[in-house]
């Protein structure tokens, strides 16, 4: 449970940081920061996933990495509240685009590092 | 000091969404821990987000543990992209467009439940002062 909580720690931060330095590059009318966490923490856990699945790495790597660090990196309920704030603002279409392109790339990146994983 | 705030959430946020799911297995191929954590993740952070911008005297350090660390971390992104993918992998498409459908249009329901709430609390506290004066 420790390394779940340590992976936490940092996968919070890595959110953090990075969705602050997304904000101050982009315009702010698309959560292009929360957009980009999801969809590429949704890649690496797909590939760590196999190789949980295919028992190549010890217990304590996946609950660290991807239980603790992706688990924490990635965030819905984040996702929720930005699309109800474009709801909101009237912008629908925008909303639309971001959960559409949320979970299609999701699923599917991290479908492709499922089979990066299958192939190491 | 803004990013310990982020991390001690993270890390404590992280364990709880560890346990939950631990207290709640799969259901007959449908990932049910993952949808209760993200479904009271969403209604929690609306509500605390329109809260907490609505009263200014709150540290911001505390809105950052509480909103961005605990709340970020007990939700999950990736894990709901994985689980549909192996729903799809096992051609459990029914279970997999469910799962997604009720994450999704049951998040910003419960998201705009939670920031009713924020008004309906307001509206209960303001009564009394009223009749008072």
């Amino acid at each position: 449970m420790i390394y779940v909580g340590l992976g936490g720690i940092f996968g919070a931060i890595s959110r953090f940081l990075l969705g602050k330095w997304f904000t101050s590059k982009t315009s702010g009318v698309f959560p292009f920061g929360t957009w980009i966490i999801n969809i590429s923490g949704s890649f690496l856990l797909g590939f760590l996933a196999i190789l949980n699945l295919k028992e190549v790495i010890p217990e304590w790597t996946w609950l660290l990495c991807g239980t603790g660090f992706l688990g924490a990196y990635t965030t819905f309920s984040t996702f929720g509240y930005e699309t109800l704030q474009m709801l909101q603002s009237r912008k629908t279409k925008n909303a639309l685009i971001y959960v559409t392109a949320s979970v299609f790339l999701g699923v599917f990146f991290a479908w492709i590092g499922s089979l990066l994983g299958d192939v190491l | 000091m803004n990013v310990i705030a982020v991390g001690l959430g993270g890390f404590f946020g992280s364990i709880l969404r560890f346990m939950v799911g631990k207290a709640i297995p799969t259901q007959s191929g449908f990932p049910l821990g993952t949808l209760v954590i993200n479904l009271m993740g969403c209604l929690f952070l609306a509500w605390f987000f329109t809260i907490t911008a609505k009263r200014k005297n709150i540290n911001p350090n505390l809105i950052l543990a509480i909103g961005t660390g605990f709340t970020g971390a007990f939700t999950t992104f990736s894990t709901f992209s994985v689980e549909t993918l192996n729903l799809l992998k096992e051609q459990q498409y029914f279970i997999a467009i469910l799962y997604v459908m009720i994450s999704i249009f049951g998040g910003i329901t419960l998201a705009i439940i939670g920031t009713k709430l924020v008004s309906l609390d307001f509206k209960l506290k303001r009564k009394p002062t009223r009749g008072g004066s």
